[in-house]
């Protein structure tokens, strides 16, 4: 080794050398400090981004208009029943209220663009009113209404505002209308209860993410409900019943390697096998949770066997010299003590297919599913599937959307891991 | 409906517990049982419970198959007069009808009428599928509960059953590896009848647009994957060339350098890294780390697309990261304590140490890491679906767009799948490259690590 010259030569001109050797010493040591420093600074600009352009999607712009619910406007009688007023116009209702509020907008297209100022949710707001209270009929009310992306953008400043007309989400005019209503406390910042309550709409102002939680949460319960009993069972077979023979060994080997098979050839097996061939009902929980119990059983097999090898072979031992059978063995004495190993290796299993998004868009799970499902074999989207359909999507309101749909996950994944540490650290035992 | 016949099951199999416990209690008295009573109470309850639910599984697959051939027999004459196409159109009608969903069109002069045998003949048979699991149910758990004698061994029964249901447990990993191999196989060889082997692996145009109407017969596709396996590789490269000094140098620095209480903290920071969603890289990709490169490259007077393959490469490299720190990390902290204090006697600097001792010792484990971390790379789909490009171009420049086999399988997947179509199909020929890229890199990379650790135990 080149070693022996640098020793020998240390005795003849130590300091020179020695200078030399320990500046290559802290050169080295900053580069690894700086290799550290890179990944941690990666780790917050990834974080700092999405919660950057993420948060502002919790609040949404609401605009005030005065509604005069005028009988003659509505084309109804005095006492109106409540079919006649779930008929009534309701966007006309609006229009012309809008018309009568600011009666200088005359020309057509002007009109159109005040009333582009709102969300097209604007009609519904004002049918639950009149359904929730029919003596509103006759009366004036101020009504908060959700503003259109576009000024929701504008107003959070997630469009540029000082640039030319042209290429601004909104026309020179709007904008004039937009600081007027601020300016005379029209306009007011909201939490945005829908993003949590409604499913994926055709409109930012009005997408939500309950139909992709709903969905997860269904796909995960089944996921839970077949990996979980299969991967403990595998485990204790393979731990504790296994003989050493050509069988068990092919049965490890493959476990390992399917650890590593790409997530999206999981899809493409559920594509080919289980809606193909089986012809089981596409894009629902059910395929999306077989799927990915497929994908997740390697790691909770992995993690159920190592906390079945932390058990001490002296309980199997004592069990089995009481007269214990090797399956009550591994019941009342294996089993109970490597629980919490098995749960913990389980929820970062789940944790990491709540994650997974390429292998539900093969089987399916992308179709845009307005109803938030109501079991396993209806058609429903997932959290990172949704996520990806918005981050896809051409519509700039989409992008606080995503963002946010991120802060979601994150929030469910964080819960997730915070829950395996938990069990981990509160049951963990040594011997 | 299945559900909750499922769950009837489940009420009776538990209520055959308690039947056959009770029995097994109530002959004890006086004599010693062969088994305690809650194996017998178990024996029963699976007996009353296993043949019913596999019937249960059985009936619900073949039931819409069987119903639909004794449909189509009955039309027989009509129905052979169609081509294949055609008769799976009429089908769809007839099952639409009898769904009763609204504004079906047909034209089909006997569709109402199979549309009502169908109606009727599933009818019978979801009340025969209630009545049969019903019989076999309750048939097992009396058989099952008049079995129960003194004698009876029920805990070896149980324990059989139980044997085997372990033993199947395990064995569906090498299931699912069977059907990933078969399913992959079966359905690229429907792709190369179309396309010629030789076509798709050293063809260089790789165009898969298909004609979307029979006229449009100009377009036919092209199945050359080269510059498809070469965008994958020039991203996986980008990646490494990020993830490897990066990966490494913080490998090195946590396991040789960093006080415990520094790498306590910034390590679980790091593998935070490993724990974010594909999809959240993706998103990162193409909204903020895409505009970033193309600005610096514009101020280096540099044209760069806005799908790059430096972008995608520079943050799939970022996820993988952790993959590689945390693995290098395990290999250098297994090199034996003895060989870093006989360099330290001989008068080397820690780095000299590490430079000419440690690397050389963990080489093997390193390089394994690294296998592993190529092999991720090269299936990792959303980063690539959401940054990288969707046309495939033949280039090592990485300010250009390429794509990867994985966005190829998503674009062929997505929308419309016709499964005699070759766009189609191409996703499971790409799917059969990468599995079998994947798998190669993962024995090469688990055999180089394995001998390693043996060398040093």
């Amino acid at each position: 080794m080149n070693k022996a010259s640098h020793v020998s030569r240390v005795g003849r001109s130590p300091s020179r050398l020695n200078q030399r050797r320990f500046r290559a010493e802290r050169r080295f040591r900053r580069l690894g400090l700086l290799g550290v420093v890179l990944a941690l600074a990666s780790v917050v600009f990834l974080l700092g981004t999405i919660f950057s352009s993420g948060y502002s999607a919790f609040w949404r712009l609401q605009f005030a208009v005065d509604i005069q619910f005028d009988p003659a406007l509505m084309k109804i009688t005095e006492r109106p029943t409540a079919e006649e007023l779930q008929e009534v116009h309701y966007l006309a209702l609006f229009r012309k209220n809008l018309e009568r509020a600011y009666p200088e907008v005359k020309k057509r297209s002007e009109r159109r663009k005040l009333a582009q100022m709102f969300s097209e949710s604007a009609p519904d707001v004002l049918r639950e009113l009149v359904l929730a209270d029919p003596t509103l009929v006759g009366e004036t009310r101020r009504v908060w209404v959700l503003a259109s992306s576009s000024a929701d953008m504008i107003a959070k400043g997630n469009a540029p505002r000082d640039i030319e007309e042209k290429r601004r989400v909104l026309t020179d005019q709007q904008l004039a209308w937009l600081d007027q209503w601020e300016e005379e406390g029209l306009a007011r910042n909201r939490f945005n209860t829908r993003f949590f309550t409604s499913g994926p709409s055709r409109s930012p102002e009005l997408a939500g993410l309950a139909g992709a939680i709903v969905g997860s949460a269904l796909t995960l319960l089944v996921t839970l409900i077949i990996s979980f009993p299969v991967g403990v069972a595998a485990a204790v077979y393979l731990e504790e019943y296994a003989p050493k023979n050509r069988i068990s060994e092919i049965i490890e080997v493959n476990i390992n390697n399917l650890a590593a098979v790409p997530s999206i050839i999981f899809g493409l097996l559920g594509l080919a096998v289980l809606l193909n061939f089986f012809g089981l009902p596409r894009g629902t929980p059910l395929v999306g949770g077989i799927v990915l119990s497929l994908m997740t059983l390697p790691t909770i097999i992995i993690a159920s066997r190592a906390a079945l090898k932390a058990v001490p072979p002296s309980i199997r031992d004592g069990a089995l010299a009481m007269g214990a059978s090797p399956m009550q063995t591994v019941f009342h004495h294996v089993l109970p003590l490597a629980m919490p190993g098995m749960l913990t290796g389980t929820i970062i299993g789940l944790a990491q297919a709540l994650g997974e998004t390429a292998p539900l868009l093969m089987i399916g799970m992308f179709a845009f599913v307005a109803d938030i499902p109501s079991g396993v074999v209806d058609q429903a989207s997932a959290l990172p599937v949704q996520i990806y359909l918005w981050a896809e999507s051409s519509e700039r309101g989409y992008v606080e959307l995503t963002a946010a749909g991120i802060m979601v996950i994150l929030i469910f994944l964080v819960l997730m891991n915070l829950l395996a540490v938990f069990l981990r650290k509160k049951f963990e035992r040594r011997w | 409906m299945t559900a909750y016949l499922i769950a009837a099951i489940f009420l009776l199999a538990l209520n055959g517990f308690y039947a056959g416990r009770n029995r097994a209690r109530s002959i004890r008295v006086g004599s010693r049982l062969n088994s305690l009573p809650q194996y017998h109470g178990i024996h029963v309850a699976l007996w009353c419970g296993l043949p019913a639910l596999i019937l249960l599984v059985l009936w619900v697959s073949f039931e819409p198959v069987v119903v639909e051939a004794l449909v189509q027999a009955s039309l027989s004459a009509e129905f052979r007069a169609l081509s294949e196409d055609q008769a799976v159109l009429a089908m769809m009608e007839i099952r639409n009808l009898a769904q009763g969903i609204s504004g079906v069109q047909t034209n089909l002069p006997y569709a109402e009428d199979a549309a009502t045998m169908l109606t009727r003949l599933s009818r019978i048979a979801d009340y025969a599928l209630v009545a049969s699991v019903a019989v076999v149910a309750i048939l097992g758990l009396g058989l099952a509960r008049s079995h129960i004698t003194l004698e009876f061994q029920a805990r070896q029964s149980v324990e059989r059953v139980f044997n085997v249901f372990i033993f199947l447990s395990s064995a569906v990993a090498v299931m699912t590896t069977v059907a990933i191999v078969l399913s992959l196989l079966f359905e690229s060889f429907q792709f190369f009848k179309q396309v010629p082997l030789h076509e798709f692996l050293f063809g260089l145009k790789w165009n898969p647009q298909i004609a979307i109407r029979a006229d449009q017969g100009a377009s036919t596709g092209a199945f050359g994957a080269v510059p498809v396996f070469s965008g994958t590789l020039l991203i996986a490269l980008v990646a490494m060339l990020v993830a490897g000094p990066i990966g490494l140098a913080s490998a090195v620095y946590f396991s040789e350098y960093a006080r415990p209480r520094v790498r306590d903290v910034a390590k679980p920071i790091l593998e935070l890294l490993a724990g974010i969603p594909t999809v959240v890289y993706g998103f990162f990709a193409a909204l903020t780390v895409a505009p970033l490169v193309r600005e610096l490259g514009l101020e280096l007077g540099l044209e760069v697309e806005a799908r790059s393959a430096l972008a995608a490469g520079v943050v799939m490299g970022i996820m993988i990261i952790p993959f590689i720190s945390s693995l290098a990390d395990d290999v250098i902290t297994a090199v034996p304590q003895s060989l870093r204090e006989g360099s330290y006697a001989m008068g080397a600097t820690q780095s000299e140490t590490i430079k000419y001792v440690i690397f050389p010792a963990a080489l093997p484990g390193i390089v394994g890491a690294f296998l592993l971390a190529i092999s991720r790379a090269i299936g990792e789909t959303m980063i690539v679906a959401m940054a990288a490009g969707l046309n495939a171009n033949l280039t090592a420049n990485p300010l250009e767009n390429v794509t990867t086999v994985t966005v190829q399988i998503v674009v062929a997947l997505i929308g419309d799948q016709e499964f005699d179509d070759p766009k189609t199909l191409s996703a499971f020929a790409l799917g059969l490259v990468l599995f079998a890229m994947t798998l190669i890199l993962n024995v090469v990379a688990l055999m180089i690590v394995k001998r390693y650790r043996e060398q040093y135990e």
